[in-house]
């Protein structure tokens, strides 16, 4: 499903991906760890094609088309999400719009029809049943003025509606209470199937207790330097990053 | 033909020239209320000239260019050779309005008869009213705009004939709102001087719909002047809609003056225009007043946008709330001069101002300056200005769920105007504007209404 060969980027003149390389089959669930500052937002930015990213070497696939190419409204048509570590506040664009327009159009790539306002209204409803959320959110601008938890909560209710073939969490666990993480997993699990995939990137074992990955990877210095099964997330929750650090500084 | 005089003293001297030798005409068939006034506005007009840079009002405004073109003077009503009322149809769904129609600044004279008007209330034309019922005017005109020391105020005095007048008597609610279509319509580079008097009695109603439209795509330029007197307990809505030709340059000074615990929404939109100068005034005159001023704009190649406002706050208890947005494209200028006094003994006074701008280009530009005055120590003011570009963050988020760049684009700047229009009390003209923005900012707005002139 996605390939990623020899990736190396850089913001500002400064490398930050390093070589990394990554695959993924449909259904695999992946974890990414990894210390502050080793590029793992970076490589949910570049994957989803967010300015101010220069790539200077390298290849990624996605669904067999060359990803690097394509615009970001296109890769998210096809499939690719991106669960914001710090989701933006929209002023004056409300929720509903914007889900909508969002909605229409995957759908209009996908060559269906744009839902009717019933049946875009219904599967709201249903989703946010499903995901506990207050129904009150979709009736305000985007993630304006929403607490920390709700616009994490939002971004997983987003990801429900447009059922991604991957999706990237990028700390979508950090700062949840347990009930809203519990939240966050069912959305994920919700989704799991045979043609989905998930990379999953968190600091915290907590998360793989209800997502449970199929990999997990370390991410440092812009490169994945260790890959695993499931375990290797709690020898990192024990040991920390330290020894990586000196492995592989 | 058009030639143009950069200096400032020939501008200024050209228009007193007219003035002196068109004199007669301008007496004539006008009432002695109007002619009255000419000859101390005209000396007023000369003492200051064209207001140029170093006018401090001025300052983000060059005049000189546009006043020093050569444009035709029109001193008498002139026949329109086609009935303007099949001409222009305005199809604002559900906006039930009685529609006036002036050309050039000159009431339309087969304006239709209004059907329907509450007692005692007039709708029709300055000199007309002006020579038939002038007791309405007495009191009230150039009341507030003689107190003004702007020369284009006293050009406008100086030549005015004609214009919109309205008069709705005290504890008449007049809900439906009335349309003025203010259409240029000439073959030629045209000058208009078009003067208009709004008389709210107290605790009445009334609603006011300014629209303006170029029929012809020559050069023009209006100066204009409305006065607007509230009453006490008085609710009046002013909203103007500016959508005339690039080429077309106005300058529209408007006077508000309220009366104690009374409510004013004023809202200008400019889409369209050339040289765009609004001045909008508003003396706080009776304690608890309320006064909301709402603008947007929207400019792109060479288009300028200068508002200028000026609240003065001179009696207690009295509320206003200022709120201009502009979205500048290409190669336009902006310029917002918000000026707040609070007199001395306007305590208790809450005076909120707030200016926001995007600027989609680096060669757009915007100038912002508030003017803060306040004597009195127990206020409530504020006020701030941003300049900035499009939310880059948002876009992105935007386009990662799948919603492409340009759509995101309009849906930002939709957003970012929503915040005005979504101000507008009267609800069918709220939602045909909220349209109109979305076309202007698709670039698909040549013309607002059904009009094929
Ligand atoms: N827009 C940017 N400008 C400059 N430096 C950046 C930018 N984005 C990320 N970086 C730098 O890149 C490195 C990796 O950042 P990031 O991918 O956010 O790390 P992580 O998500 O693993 O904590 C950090 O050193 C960070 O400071
Ligand atoms: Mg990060």
């Amino acid at each position: 499903m996605l390939t990623i060969k020899n990736l190396k980027a850089s913001v500002e003149g400064k490398q930050i991906l390093n070589g990394l390389n990554l695959e993924i089959k449909p259904g695999e669930i992946h974890a990414i760890m990894g210390p502050n500052g080793a590029g793992k937002s970076t490589l949910g930015n570049v994957l989803t094609g967010r300015e101010g990213y220069e790539i200077t070497e390298g290849e990624v696939s996605f669904m067999g088309q060359d990803l690097l190419d394509m615009a970001p409204e296109d890769r998210a048509r096809m499939g690719l999400f991106l669960s914001f570590q710090y989701p933006v506040e929209i002023p004056g664009v409300p929720m509903v719009n914007f889900l909508k327009a969002s909605v229409n159009e995957h759908r209009k790539f996908k060559g269906q029809e744009p839902l009717t306002a019933g049946e875009f209204l219904k599967l709201m409803r249903e989703k946010k049943e499903m995901l506990h959320l207050d129904s009150q959110l979709t009736n305000r601008s985007v993630n304006e003025g929403f607490s920390g938890g709700e616009k994490k909560k939002n971004e997983i209710f987003q990801m429900a509606m447009l059922e991604p073939k991957l999706a990237i969490l990028d700390e979508t666990d950090s700062g949840l209470d347990i009930d809203a993480l519990r939240v966050v997993a069912e959305g994920v699990n919700a989704l799991k199937s045979p043609e989905r995939s998930a990379i999953v990137i968190t600091h915290y074992q907590r998360l793989l207790d209800y997502i449970v990955p199929d990999f997990v990877h370390v991410l440092y210095n812009g490169k994945i330097v260790m890959s695993a099964g499931k375990e290797l997330a709690l020898e990192l929750e024990e040991k920390g990053y330290d020894w990586i650090k000196k492995e592989f500084a | 033909m058009t030639q143009t005089l950069i200096n400032k003293k020939a501008v200024s001297e050209k228009y007193s020239e007219l003035y002196q030798v068109n004199r007669s005409t301008l007496d004539q068939g006008s009432s002695p209320v109007l002619n009255r006034m000419r000859d101390i506005a005209i000396k007023r007009f000369e003492q200051q000239g064209v207001p140029g840079f170093k006018n401090e009002d001025y300052k983000y405004t060059n005049l000189e260019r546009v006043f020093g073109k050569e444009y035709r003077h029109i001193f008498e009503y002139e026949k329109v050779d086609v009935d303007l009322n099949e001409v222009f149809r305005c199809d604002v769904p559900q906006l039930d309005t009685y529609t006036i129609l002036l050309v050039n600044g000159w009431y339309y004279a087969r304006n239709k008869q209004l059907e329907g008007l509450p007692d005692g209330v007039v709708v029709g034309s300055l000199k007309q009213v002006a020579n038939e019922q002038p007791e309405l005017l007495e009191n009230y005109l150039n009341r507030q705009a003689a107190l003004s020391d702007d020369p284009l105020v006293a050009l406008n005095t100086a030549f005015a004939q004609d214009g919109f007048f309205m008069y709705v008597p005290e504890n008449v609610k007049f809900e439906k709102p009335v349309q003025v279509i203010n259409l240029t319509r000439a073959q030629e580079a045209v000058f208009s001087t078009q003067r208009n008097l709004i008389i709210a009695g107290a605790n009445s109603e009334a609603k006011v719909i300014f629209c303006d439209h170029t029929l012809t795509s020559s050069e023009c330029l209006g100066n204009s002047v409305t006065e607007v007197f509230v009453g006490d307990r008085a609710v009046v809505d002013v909203y103007a809609v500016q959508n005339q030709n690039n080429k077309s340059n106005a300058i529209n000074s408007v006077f508000f003056k309220l009366g104690e615990k009374s409510n004013l929404m004023s809202g200008v939109a400019s889409l369209h225009g050339g040289l765009i100068r609004n001045n909008l005034l508003v003396s706080m005159d009776g304690e608890n007043a309320e006064a909301n001023v709402y603008g947007m704009s929207f400019t792109d190649k060479r288009q300028h946008v200068d508002n200028y406002t000026n609240i003065q706050h001179n009696q207690a208890n009295c509320l206003s709330n200022q709120l201009y947005k502009n979205v500048l494209d290409e190669d336009s200028v902006g310029a917002f001069t918000g000026r707040i006094h609070v007199a001395r003994d306007a305590q208790k006074t809450n005076a909120f101002q707030r200016n926001n701008n995007v600027l989609l280009t680096d060669t757009a530009k915007m100038n912002t300056k508030p003017q803060l005055i306040i004597d009195a120590d127990d206020v409530k003011c504020s006020h701030g200005a941003t300049v900035g570009q499009i939310d880059l963050d948002a876009l992105f988020y935007m386009r990662q769920r799948g919603i492409g760049e340009a759509d995101a684009r309009m849906m930002l700047m939709n957003a970012f105007a929503h915040e005005v229009v979504q101000e507008i009390r009267i609800e069918p003209l709220r939602d045909r504007i909220d349209e109109l923005v979305e076309k202007r900012l698709k670039g698909e707005l040549g013309k607002c209404n059904n009009c094929d002139a």
